[in-house]
């Protein structure tokens, strides 16, 4: 029954899903309502869960002495550091209201932070295009091409340095024209590829074919 | 020579990367932006929207994000006050709604907002954030007020003025999402516009951008805001220049130190090679 139990629950949720998209009224809207609810409770309680075991692996790291564990004492500091404030320090408003303690960290500690943290790939992806970027293959080539006319059509500087360029050969044009043709028609491809995929897994899920997630076999 | 090209340290190219970035900051070169037919659409979109029009803005971003999608969140919020459009803000991720008052801030303390600054429930309300990702887009195609039951002051939402006659997505005009990943564009894509039928238009990283672009063709996205750039095109349309212009000549500069490392790589590997 362990197996069974949540095979069932996984076909009758899958089925009332894929039912009420195609037929919208009563019992399946009603159906899909409630579902809709139990998972927004569900993803609620996910977060919560979330943040307790990042707690529990931080601490379980920092007592076991496991490798770069005191990055796991900055990741609880981190963590106490704007929950408490969230908490304990409102002054009887809601935590996120202007002008709280959580508020003032997520304007002047937070946000610069992963703004830095995010700035940064700037600097790895120049450095990392020197050392990768080679003109190696045909496609290497023809990726670098791409590229070359992407970054430059992207930035008002390529179109002052095309502008000797009949219209529509400029390179912001030319930006254009790869980002809507070719690359358009691979990511169509890419998109298509990957729906297949969903549909087939979730089939193989709904049907109990695929068993992988319960353990096991 | 060129051997020790090849090998040049990173922290040189580090170097250079900082250089163009910091010094366009203190320049004041004027760019002549160019305005892309995606981005040209969100604009005629919002144009076609009459006074009182309801404008669902969803900002599923978090600060690493928000340099390129704040100044398109601030850019078409300023067009929607001037233009007397009703603005409701939710967010898919955590950090969204605070985000959305940050650009809130940014727009009241613009002169131009100065005598008439937006009102929170009769210009706008903040919906906040609901945890469940996409289940949150399916359940506001039923009902806006059980899937937001409380606003982000904690307000009941039956009770606030802009949400009476705000059932689902048949009473929303038109839905901008600024997107930084999932859930995000792609989600209300699938949801919003091919289950609800909504009027959508996306602004989205630079990174994120090339992935929703068959949308466009398809019709199913009306417009899209690619990164900085987009930004800085809505904010040339709008008519309210801010950081997205400001910043596109250290995004200029950034281009080609890298085209030009590129260059210079390429040519030293093919005269290495040849050696």
């Amino acid at each position: 029954m362990r197996r069974e139990i949540p095979l069932i629950i996984t076909a009758i949720v899958g089925f009332t899903y894929i039912i009420q998209f195609f037929v919208p009224h009563w019992p399946f809207n009603i159906l899909e309502g409630l579902l809709t609810s139990w998972m927004l409770i569900i993803f609620a309680f996910a977060i919560w869960l979330g943040a307790l075991n990042l707690l529990k692996v931080s601490l379980d790291k920092i007592s076991k002495r496991s490798r770069d564990w005191p990055y796991a004492i900055i990741t609880i500091a981190g963590f106490l550091m704007i929950a408490i404030p969230g908490f304990l320090f409102s002054g009887g408003r809601r935590f996120q209201d202007p002008g709280t303690a959580f508020d003032y960290i997520y304007q002047n500690v937070y946000s610069p932070l992963s703004s830095t943290m995010f700035a940064m790939l700037a600097f790895y992806v120049a450095s990392a295009s020197y050392r990768a970027f080679r003109a190696r293959t045909k496609e290497a080539t023809l990726l670098l091409l791409a590229a070359f006319f992407v970054m430059l059509g992207r930035v008002p500087i390529g179109d002052v340095l095309s502008s000797f360029l009949p219209e529509g050969f400029r390179m912001s044009q030319m930006a254009d024209w790869i980002m809507n043709y070719p690359q358009t028609a691979g990511q169509r491809a890419i998109m298509i590829g990957i729906a297949l995929g969903i549909v087939s897994t979730s089939l193989r899920l709904i049907l109990g074919i695929e068993r992988s997630h319960l353990g096991g076999e | 020579m060129f051997d020790k090209l090849l090998k040049i340290d990173r922290r040189i190219i580090f170097i250079f990367v900082a250089l163009a970035l910091i010094v366009p900051m203190f320049l004041t070169i004027t760019q002549h932006i160019s305005v892309s037919p995606e981005v040209q659409i969100i604009y005629d979109t919002l144009k076609g929207l009459q006074p009182g029009s309801k404008v669902l803005m969803a900002f599923d971003y978090d600060p690493p994000s928000a340099p390129e999608l704040q100044p398109m969140a601030v850019a078409i919020l300023k067009y929607c006050f001037k233009n007397n459009l009703k603005v409701y803000i939710i967010g898919l991720w955590p950090q969204g709604p605070m985000q959305a008052n940050m650009a809130i801030d940014n727009v009241i303390s613009d002169p131009t907002f100065k005598d008439n600054p937006p009102i929170y429930d009769k210009d706008y309300v903040n919906l906040g954030f609901m945890s469940g990702n996409e289940l949150v887009i399916q359940g506001m195609g039923s009902s806006f007020l059980h899937t937001f039951p409380r606003d982000y002051l904690g307000k009941p939402t039956h009770q606030l003025e802009m949400m009476k006659g705000v059932n689902n997505f048949s009473n929303i005009d038109f839905i901008v999402n600024l997107s930084a990943g999932y859930p995000g564009t792609v989600e209300w894509v699938l949801f919003a516009v091919d289950r609800f039928h909504a009027k959508l238009a996306a602004g989205n990283t630079a990174v994120q951008a090339p992935q929703v672009y068959p949308y466009v063709h398809a019709g199913q996205l009306s417009g899209l805001a690619g990164g900085l750039k987009g930004a800085a095109e809505l904010e040339k349309l709008v008519g309210f220049y801010g950081k997205g212009t400001k910043f596109m000549l250290s995004q200029s500069f950034a281009h080609m130190i890298v085209i030009v490392f590129i260059i210079v790589g390429n040519a030293a590997y093919f005269i290495t090679r040849k050696k």
